[in-house]
Parts: structure tokens; sequence; C-alpha cells
């Protein structure tokens, strides 16, 4: 059974929205409650490798994106969730699970506003330290 | 008495392509603790790129990295062409991956002239930067330029290869194999270098997989990564080449890991160029509209994967772009590969993630109590080059001349 299958059969209920957009690249939306299950079974996968995650402030709320590549057959998998609370955006940290999210975790936290729970450090990593208060650089604003 | 320390280095030096800082916290000569902070040169480049057009867009991201030019706007137009659903002309493959390949020679060259400037072998750092400069003189010719070449564009490249250039650019590369082999015995057969690099700045493969590492840092831990070949793009499922791999988990794993990467870039351009002679074809597609839809491009850059998520509606620009550099990934790992070595080994260890760490005239050792400077970065570069000689004087009796 491959990846995707065995996916699709453990988390049947979990998934909302399974999209095969070409046959390398897999887009899975879930809920952002279940993010550690998720982001956990894909991590302690053998083959599979955390790329990087990115936040977007869309029009339905600030959407997150987990890419995950498999290296022993080239295919992407990102995982999608969708925060609606645009006023106080809050998902389950990573970074206690995968290393290589404590980083990301902290620049979407300082770009989009996002609150990662659990997480250690949320200091600034690239805005300087006295950029001030909820001016997230990569939230859409309405142009005066 | 407490003779813990504070030794600052970074943030900004001409050398360096990212300006970093690395504060590392030291008890006497060893490394106990290193606290990393970037961004001190965040241009925006993400916010930047979504009131560009798509093809303003490549021109914005060569701009990135100035060593790894091409890395960029390779991995962008693969998300754009992802997205848009194109098939670039075989032509256009070739040349790709040729310029591709090139740029990852004169990276490692660098690399490589930097490595051996810190260990104190200063003849490596001249002769491999005297050799870069064929791959150099290549681009001059083929592009104009000898950094940013401006080579891709969505639908193909923006300049052919043809005619008398195939040939010149077969004989500037048969100059070019020696000078490899040369290299390959300067470092791989020299005990002091041994010495110098072996068993030092460890990252384990799990350390790979925790902190998701690329390119040399993860082939070197014996962790057979390569997008090249996991999901081939351009014309890399067209050629014949190899995964260069290691398992030392080391610095001299990270010397050993690009070297070996030169005989295969060069296998790889050699093998474009004759496919160049045969193939017929246009190499643009001249593509005029981008439909609306999501694409994640990579590229393998000289210094891992590069990874590019693109996202647009249906206007000519995209409305987002996201932007993950190797370094991004690789430079995190320095909290555990420096941590528990001798100040003299930290800098070949932070220099071996490539971030082409040469930041040294900013080095300065102040007291963390009284503030008082004790060491400046000169005196780190002459206390790296000290530990080789007095290696070499106890190895062979040679004595420092």
């Amino acid at each position: 059974m491959n990846l995707i299958e065995e996916l699709k059969s453990k988390f049947d209920k979990e998934i909302l929205k399974f999209e095969q957009k070409k046959a390398k690249r897999v887009y899975i939306d879930i809920d952002p409650k279940n993010i550690i299950p998720f982001g956990s079974y894909l991590f302690n996968k053998p083959a599979l490798r955390f790329m990087i995650a990115s936040g977007m402030d869309t029009r339905s709320g600030i959407e997150i994106m987990y890419h995950f590549s498999d290296d022993s057959t080239g295919v992407i998998i990102t995982l999608r969730v969708i925060l609606t609370n645009k006023e106080k955006p809050e998902i389950d940290s990573l970074s206690n699970i995968i290393k290589g999210t404590n980083w990301i975790e902290r620049e979407m936290h300082e770009l989009l506003g996002i609150i990662f729970i659990g997480h250690k450090n949320l200091k600034h990593l690239i805005l300087p330290d006295d950029w001030p208060k909820d001016d997230y650089p990569l939230r859409q604003k309405e142009r005066k | 008495m407490d003779k813990k320390c504070v030794i600052p280095i970074g943030p900004f030096h001409p050398l360096q392509e990212e300006p970093e800082f690395f504060r590392l916290h030291v008890d006497g000569e060893k490394v106990t603790g290193v606290d990393i902070e970037i961004g001190y040169n965040h241009r925006g480049i993400e916010k930047l790129s979504e009131s560009k057009t798509y093809d303003q867009g490549l021109f914005l991201v060569e701009r990135i990295c100035g060593i790894c030019s091409c890395s960029h706007p390779f991995a962008y137009v693969n998300a754009i062409e992802e997205l848009a659903g194109i098939e670039i002309p075989e032509r256009a493959r070739y040349v790709r991956s040729l310029v591709g390949e090139l740029e990852r020679i004169h990276s490692h060259l660098l690399w490589l002239g930097l490595a051996g400037h810190f260990l104190g072998y200063n003849t490596v750092w001249m002769w491999s930067w005297k050799y870069r400069e064929l791959v150099l003189d290549i681009f001059e010719k083929i592009s104009g330029n000898r950094q940013h070449y401006g080579a891709m564009k969505v639908g193909g490249t923006r300049f052919d290869i043809t005619g008398e250039d195939i040939g010149w650019i077969e004989k500037q590369l048969d100059e070019l194999l020696p000078a490899v082999d040369m290299f390959k015995g300067a470092v791989m057969d020299d005990p002091v270098i041994h010495a110098r690099t072996k068993g030092v700045g460890i990252i384990t493969a799990q350390d790979v997989k925790d902190y998701g590492a690329v390119g040399p840092i993860a082939r070197s831990s014996g962790v057979a990564i390569d997008v090249r070949k996991d999901d081939p793009y351009a014309a890399y499922g067209l050629v014949d080449w190899n995964i260069v791999t290691m398992n030392t988990c080391d610095v001299f794993g990270r010397a050993g890991v690009r070297i070996l990467e030169l005989y295969e870039s060069i296998k790889i351009i050699k093998q474009c160029l004759a496919h160049l002679k045969t193939t017929p074809g246009p190499v643009d597609l001249n593509i005029k509209d981008i439909p609306p839809g999501e694409g994640i491009g990579r590229h393998e850059a000289p210094r891992g994967e590069v990874v590019h998520y693109v996202r647009g509606d249906k206007t000519n620009s995209p409305t987002r772009h996201k932007i993950r550099a190797p370094s991004y990934m690789n430079i995190a790992t320095n909290e555990k590969s420096v941590i528990g070595y001798n100040v003299s080994d930290a800098l070949i260890i932070l220099a071996a993630a490539d971030p082409c760490y040469c930041c040294t005239e900013r080095i300065a050792v102040v007291d963390a109590f009284n503030r008082k400077m004790l060491m400046n970065g000169n005196d780190l570069i002459r206390k790296s080059q000290e530990k080789t000689k007095k290696l070499r004087s106890r190895k062979f009796g040679v004595s420092s001349s």
C-alpha cells in the first residue's frame, strides 16, 4: 500500500478535502486541531522530510500549508489548515515534534500574527525587535 | 573564577552571502552553546514579488543570492510552469541544466577556497579561485555576465548555446578537470586536513531528519537526497549521473561531497553539450498568460534544495510567493554541530554549512562581565591557521614559514 492510500485509510474521517493536482503533488485539507496527529504521523515516516510551511492571508482566514517531501518518490504532500478567527489565529506548534519547524513558526508568528501554542521561543526571527506590535507585514490590508 | 565568555560572530561581512549572527558561548576554548540570529538583511522579497509580474519576479528572485543566482529563478520557473501546466522544449531543458551545473561548479570552488583559507591553506584558496574563473568566463561568453545570467524564463530560456560556443565550453571543461583532480588530492589525501576536519562538527542522519537539512550537509551524513534525482526536472532525468554521498557526518565529508560533485557536474554538462549539438528546436515557448492556480517548484542548488510555492489568481502576478532557501534549514543545524568543539574549530564548522562564513573581521571576543575586548576576527583566523601549522610540524617536521 502506498503512502497516499495509507493516509486515506488511516485518517478517513479527519481529511476534509483530498486533492491530487498532479501525479506528484497532493494537497490535503485538515482541521487545525488535527495538526499534531497528522504532522507527527507524516514526520515519523522514514522517507518523509519536512520541507517548509507557508502562511497566507486569504478571505476565508489565515491559511497555513505544511509541505512534506517524500524523497523516495518525489511526491510532495501538503497539509492545509485554515484558521478562521483572523482576530486571534491559533494553532498547536509542531516545533516540539519537528525541530525544523522552529524558525518557520517564529517567522509566521511575526509576519502573520499566528499564535503557535506550545512554541517555546516565539521571539522575532527576521523583523527587528522594536517592530510595532499588531502590525503584521504579510496580512492583506485595505489600500488607503 | 568563572571564565565563561560570549563570542559574537557576524552579522555583516562583504564575503558573506547572507548576514547572520552567531553568539558562541564559550568556556575557555570550548564552545558550550550557540544562539543564531538571522534577519539582518531581510528584504521582504516575498511581499515585493506580489507587486511584480511573473516575468519581473524572475529578475527579483535572481537577486536573492549573488553566488547561486540562477537557483531561485530555476525553482521559480519550475513552480510557475507547474501552476500553468507548461512543458518546456527539450533544447531548453539542456540549456537550463547546463547553467545550473556550471553554477554548482563555481559555487563549490568558491566554498573550497574559503575553507582552505580558514584552515591556513591559502594556496588552495588561490588555486580554486583561479580555476573558478574558467567557469565565470563561460558564463560571460554565453550570457554576457559573470553573475546574474538571466537564463531562466517561463516556458524556456532567454538564450541558446550554439555553434562554436559548444566546442569552446568543452575545451574549458577539459582544462578544469585536471584542476579538480588536484583539489581532490590536496584535500582528500592530506593528513593534516584529515586531522583538522575528521570527526569535527558531527551532524548525524537523525539530526538531518530533525532539522530538515538538505544538500551536501545531508549527503555527507549518508542521507542520499537530491531533488535532481528524486523529482527530476529540466534535463536531469535525461542524462546519466550519480548522487554523491559520504558517511563521515563531519566537515571532511562535507568537503568530500562537494569536491566529488564537481566531477558529476562536469559529466552532466558534457552530456548536455552533446545533446545540444543534435537536438533541434526553439528554447522558448513565448508564454504570455498564466492561469490561476498553485504550484511548487524545486531546484537542487549548490547548497541544497530551493523551494518556491506560488499561488496566482487571474492577474499576471502571484498572490502569494513563498521562498525557502536551503540555508534556512541548514544554518539551524549549527546548534548541533558546533557545541563541544574548540573555538579554533568553530570557524570551519560554521563554514562547512556553506554560508561562506567569512565574517571574521566582525568577530570579537568580549568578556561578558566587564565588556572588555579580548580577541578580534584576525586573531580567530590566526588561531585556526596556527592549529594547522602545529599539526603539520608534528606530522612532517615542517617548521612554520
